[in-house]
């Protein structure tokens, strides 16, 4: 009686159940691909269990969705109610990331796993708080799934769902279908959907797309070409034009790195001011090249073209009303908002002046005194600091942002344009200080001029961090490895808001010099 | 009204015998109900009982037919007190929440319940959330049943044994005179399935029957003599006639050879995935049948001692597989064991994780790390040593984000905790309790306010011991839903009677939103069968409340800023409580945009507002994004090498709800954010007046260009 058992192979029909499950931001639709999915099996002989644990991670969390499904004769298959690690047949990721928690969770495996994911984003609020940039590596999560998945199927079947007025779950059940995973024809998938009865049309175009996209693989939406890096095309009176070819040639001369960038910083310069101040453009940067060689790769040439293109090509009330006015904007919007014939378009702008803005338009002088007087400047914000919504689509709204945004001719005699010009020059001089020195300090140090951005405190706070930064630099400038301590603040202060992480990294060279 | 509409599911309700249901397990449940002859109905909203709630208010013609009477309770408590009905009276009755949060809040009627008894069948459903998705502490409902000794099915998670779950339930509550839990999984509420159906049976006696026909025994009060007596009761005749029945009826089920050295004890709702891990070993087939013996206990308390003392006859060892903590069970089952004099080893946890779900993974390593120590012989070749190595797969732990669940695109709350976080950028943190409900995300990055939860519409209870006052004052949070719940009474009278010097923001969205959208007091809709649009701030003036602030629109951030800012530095003292009102986004985009578009096919004037970012403006430091956390609120990547950061960008899925102006402004962020409103079917007039405006505009763009040079992309 107390015989050991015999043990037993598996139950060869078990090899029969196909287990299935669906990883999805809450609110993409998995509730309804998931109904799809167990009456296709139903309606073909199966028998087949669904479950989810919708609950609150409905509400844009990550959600799981898990079916089994076996051929319905001889008794009822005893599901199980969860994914295994290790024991998914068809693992569907309706996001990026989720497929990579898909893998994470150990739910694609080499033997058995068919992949189908999306390769759409949609960031996690970690991803996009953080003030540079935080966004996951989706190439890492695409090299993992070549790996872990025994077949791996990706597009954008968002883009594919969106494009067809519909939604992703109907374009990853056609990707579902295209996979052959499942042991039943096209039809029988369409006939699902037909049966769920709300939508059908666009749902049935989305699965189409879903099918070919599918097919096609991710080779078919590879990223384009990289464009030339001349990519405009340049309008205008043939008198400004002969002076643009002047000055883009002498930027095209230019050693090939620095070129690449120069062209576009040219041009971005340009479009801000005037030809004057692109010519202004070359000659600081002439200044830079002619302390870099080739063998250095050109790297603090190319630096410097890039990021004294953006510190010259400042954010102030003169650039946001030109590009406000513009025709080509007006034009994009309408695309974007899908404005068809016979609607109109209402645009509000949202405008939140304050006194350092307006004192900052102001002649350099009398800015400065006006900025040095708190009473005055507490007058201003009695004046201006209020939130203004602009109706840029009225003519009243318009003509004022046109008038502002024509006033560059003004915009030299600024104090805002001679603070940014000291501040452009001051951390010029403090990177080509370090030249001699030490080459990779000097890059690094241009490079933190991608810490100063924003508008009002945001811009404010960026100044600081930028501050606090050289400041660390120049604590370590004598180290050979200044340089990578510098790479270091600089990553530092673009991990928060506060520069918690900066000022955590000060410290820490405080404590050795 | 709930998030959706279940007219079609309430057909379903109407099957009778001979038909076959296939759907989810908790409606399977709601049909049961009625086919055993159910008198009443009550409970309250909650992952993952929310569908029977809904179903049932969406049924009231079919349960007037039957004389069913169904109340929505405004709480657990109210909801436990209800089965009062069946104490002196031959009625069933159910009631419905979540576990265990629901019974914490029902268990004070159901302690009193449980004592005096019950005649007529008295089931609780508990919805238990617990593992993967839960929203909620970890605990089991289990200890609740046991201290007030109420029984407690958990059946095997299939449609057949659920609905029969509920008819035993009823019949064992019947003649043990004691309610009987019936906890449900939260996978268990969700699987789908089929089941043959019966005819939906009318209450033998109606409520309103009863009520024309009044009875009363003193000796079912929980009062002295009679408290004591009911405690002999439990025991002495309570406990085996359940025991008796239990057996009689065979509600546990037993599943393999009935010979063997070993076996398994298991709640009933372990038992699917105790099966696959099985399979998986080979020791079971695709229909179940088992090597080695089962023993399920769809009766989770009590245990049946003779019963299990025959299952480990002749057994060596068993493993008892219970899912949650303390283990219970097999402290009992081993007692049992031991007081027999019995040498049957007893294995569970330990073998098994004393904590945390039962997951496919946990189970199959915890049962082959079991039969490896007491029955080597039955572990598969491929387990004892595998041949073939793994391929590694690359470690994604530090790659992919974590995605808590957060707002919903536009949703109402966001512009509050934006305001709040704008507030305490001024004024410094304060000390903030939250509460139950969608607004407890706001606790979650980008926001971060709130640091405790004390249970649902306790947030503001949660800050009583500051309600002194002092420096700084306290902030507390709570929803409509948990206002109704038990705000009221625990947080606003307990405020207002101690004369609190703290703030409370009362998050109104209109419904019971986090549940599912249900309709509470202060609801908008007009519903036929519930009285509501009674608004909160009356319910405060009621109680004495003088500083009421209504908020109609939380999307205005830096009004919203500004009363919070009132609020916190008034020299007033005495509660102030600010009603912050806003529909529910994902309930107002249901009810709204069939309507709109219907509105546009008809040719009527419609405008459809969405934000959009001008790219060439936006410096991409997300400041905004710290503010917002929308979904719609993305991040694109420019295709210009000048570039660095990505820049903000909304998608498609906008709903203009207009947080990312107002947040724009508030913070006074950057003029990148623009809204669009597309005007559909404009007047002829609009039209013409446009294209008049459109002229003048396009002639100042066209001089300006043509001044100027002008890049553009190549065509």
């Amino acid at each position: 009686m107390n015989a050991p058992l015999a043990h037993k192979t598996p139950d060869t029909r078990l090899q029969g159940i196909i287990k299935l499950a669906i990883l999805a931001v809450g609110g993409q639709g998995g509730g309804v691909l998931t109904n799809w999915i167990e009456d296709l099996a139903r309606a073909n002989g199966y028998a087949a269990q669904a479950t989810s644990v919708a609950g609150v991670a409905q509400r844009t969390g990550a959600t799981v969705y898990y079916i089994e499904m076996a051929p319905a004769e001889g008794g009822t298959p005893i599901f199980s109610l969860m994914p295994a690690a290790g024991d998914v047949d068809v693992m569907i990721a309706a996001e990026m990331m989720e497929a990579g928690r898909s893998i994470l969770r150990g739910f694609v495996t080499p033997d058995r796993t068919t992949l189908i994911a999306s390769t759409h984003r949609s960031l996690a609020v970690s991803e996009k708080m953080v003030p540079g940039n935080g966004i996951a590596s989706a190439e890492e999560v695409m090299a993992a799934a070549e790996i872990a998945a025994r077949r791996f199927i990706a597009a954008n079947f968002d883009q594919v769902a969106v494009k067809q007025g519909s939604v992703i779950s109907a374009s990853m059940f056609g990707a579902l279908a295209a996979s052959g995973a499942l042991p039943f024809p096209r039809s029988a998938f369409e006939d699902a959907i037909r049966a769920g009865g709300k939508g059908v049309e666009a749902s049935l175009r989305a699965f189409n797309a879903g099918f070919e996209a599918a097919v096609a693989g991710v080779q078919a939406e590879a990223a384009p070409a990289p464009k030339p890096v001349a990519k405009s095309t340049v309008a205008g009176p043939a008198r400004l034009r002969a002076e643009w070819d002047r000055l883009a040639a002498r930027a095209a001369a230019l050693p090939g790195p620095v070129a690449e960038m120069a062209l576009p910083g040219l041009e971005k310069v340009v479009d801000f001011q005037d030809l004057a101040y692109g010519a202004e453009y070359l000659d600081r940067l002439d200044k830079v090249v002619a302390q870099d060689k080739a063998e250095n790769g050109w790297v603090l040439g190319r630096e410097a073209a890039k990021y004294i293109a953006n510190a010259l090509a400042y954010d102030d009330i003169i650039r946001v009303a030109d590009r406000k006015t513009r025709a080509a904007r007006f034009a994009r919007i309408k695309g974007e908002m899908k404005v068809k014939d016979g609607n109109l378009l209402h645009l509000t702008e949202y405008f939140h002046p304050q006194a350092a803005e307006i004192s900052g338009m102001m002649p350099a002088a009398m800015g400065a005194r006006w900025q040095a007087d708190p009473a005055r400047m507490a007058r201003l914000n009695r004046w201006f600091d209020k939130g203004r919504r602009l109706r840029s689509d009225s003519l009243t709204a318009y003509v004022m942002l046109y008038v502002l945004g024509g006033m560059k001719g003004w915009r030299r005699r600024t104090l805002r344009h001679r603070q940014e010009q000291d501040h452009l020059q001051a951390w010029l001089d403090t990177a080509m200080s370090y030249r001699a020195a030490n080459y990779d300090l000097a890059v690094e140090v241009l490079r933190c001029r991608r810490l100063v951005k924003g508008y009002s405190d945001t811009h404010t706070r960026g100044l600081s961090k930028f501050d606090r930064v050289l400041d660390g630099i120049a604590l370590v400038a004598n180290r050979s490895d200044a340089a990578d301590w510098a790479r270091r603040l600089r990553e530092a202060a673009l991990k928060d808001e506060e520069g918690k992480e900066l000022d955590g990294a000060i410290q820490t060279i405080r404590s050795f010099v | 009204m709930a998030e959706r509409s279940f007219k079609a599911e309430v057909e379903h309700l109407r099957k009778g015998a001979g038909d076959t249901f296939t759907g989810e397990g908790i409606l399977a449940i709601t049909k049961a109900l009625l086919e055993n002859g159910v008198g009443y109905v009550g409970g309250y909203q909650g992952a993952p009982i929310s569908h029977l709630m809904d179903v049932l208010a969406d049924a009231e013609e079919l349960l007037g037919e039957l004389g069913v009477r169904f109340e929505a309770n405004a709480n657990e408590a109210a909801a436990g007190a209800m089965l009062a009905a069946s104490v002196h009276y031959p009625i069933r009755g159910a009631i419905t929440f979540k576990g265990p949060v629901g019974v914490n809040v029902a268990s004070d009627a159901l302690a009193n319940l449980a004592s005096g008894g019950v005649t007529g069948g008295a089931l609780i459903i508990v919805g238990e959330d617990y593992g993967e998705g839960s929203s909620i502490m970890q605990e089991r409902t289990h200890a609740f049943a046991m201290k007030s000794q109420m029984w407690l099915l958990d059946p095997r998670p299939n449609l057949p044994s659920i609905v029969k779950a509920v008819g035993d339930g009823f019949e064992l509550s019947e003649v043990s005179n004691t309610p009987v839990m019936l906890t449900v999984r939260i996978r268990a509420c969700h699987v789908t399935g089929s089941f043959e159906t019966r005819d939906n049976k009318a209450p033998t006696l109606t409520v309103a029957e009863a009520l024309a026909n009044p009875r009363s025994d003193f000796k079912r009060v929980v009062l002295p003599p009679f408290s004591f007596v009911h405690e002999h009761e439990k025991i002495d005749q309570r406990w085996p006639a359940a025991e008796k029945f239990i057996r009689d009826k065979g509600l546990n089920e037993f599943f393999g050879p009935k010979q063997a050295k070993i076996g398994f004890v298991l709640q009933g709702g372990m038992y699917n995935n105790v099966i696959r891990a099985l399979q998986r070993l080979g020791l079971a087939d695709i229909f179940g049948n088992t090597d080695i013996p089962l023993y399920v206990l769809n009766v989770a308390y009590p245990l049946v001692k003779d019963e299990f003392l025959e299952f480990c006859e002749g057994k060596d060892s068993i493993l008892v597989i219970e899912e949650g903590q303390p283990e219970f069970i097999e402290q009992t089952l081993t007692t049992y064991l031991y007081r027999a004099g019995s040498k049957v080893q007893v294995e569970g946890k330990g073998i098994l994780p004393m904590a945390g779900e039962y997951t496919g993974q946990v189970l199959l390593d915890s049962i082959t790390a079991y039969l490896k120590k007491a029955a080597p012989d039955m572990v598969p070749a491929m387990v004892r040593a595998p041949n073939e190595e793994a391929p590694k797969i690359p470690d994604l732990t530090k790659v992919v984000p974590i995605r808590p669940p957060g707002f919903c695109t536009g949703c109402p709350e966001r512009p509050i905790f934006a305001a709040i976080k704008l507030v305490q950028k001024e004024l410094g943190k304060h000390q903030i309790a939250g509460d139950i409900g969608c607004h407890l995300f706001g606790s979650l990055p980008p926001f971060e306010v709130g640091g405790q939860t004390m249970g649902y519409g306790l947030g503001p209870a949660g800050n009583g011991a500051f309600e002194g006052g002092g420096k700084k004052r306290s902030i507390a949070m709570v929803g409509d839903g948990g206002f109704w719940h038990n705000g009221l009474s625990s947080s606003f009278t307990n405020m207002a009677f101690n004369k609190a010097d703290a703030v409370a923001v009362v998050v109104d969205n209109y419904y019971s939103a986090a549940t599912g959208g249900q309709d509470i007091m202060s609801s908008r809709a007009k519903n036929p069968t519930k009285a509501t649009n009674n608004p909160i701030s009356k319910a405060l003036e009621g109680i004495g409340i003088k500083w009421v602030r209504q908020i109609d629109r939380t999307y205005d951030v830096t009004h919203m800023r500004n009363v919070l800012r009132e609020a916190l530095t008034t020299p007033e003292k005495g509660p102030k409580v600010i009603v912050a009102s806003s529909e529910c986004m994902l309930n107002k985009q249901r009810r709204e945009k069939p309507l709109t578009a219907k509105a546009i096919k008809e040719g009527r004037r419609v405008e459809t507002p969405r934000f959009g970012v001008d790219e060439d403006i936006c410096t991409g430091d997300h400041a905004c994004m710290r503010l917002s956390g929308c979904p719609s609120l993305g991040l694109k990547v420019l295709d210009d090498p000048l570039r660095d950061d990505p820049v903000a960008s909304i998608d498609q899925s906008c709903v203009g709800c207009g947080n990312c102006g107002e947040v724009a402004d508030a913070a006074v962020l950057c003029p990148s954010f623009y809204e669009a409103r597309v005007v559909h079917n404009p007047s002829a007039m609009e039209t013409r007046i446009a294209k008049w405006r459109d002229g003048i505009i396009g002639w100042l763009q066209s001089r300006r260009a043509a001044r100027r040079l002008n890049f553009g992309e190549a065509a």
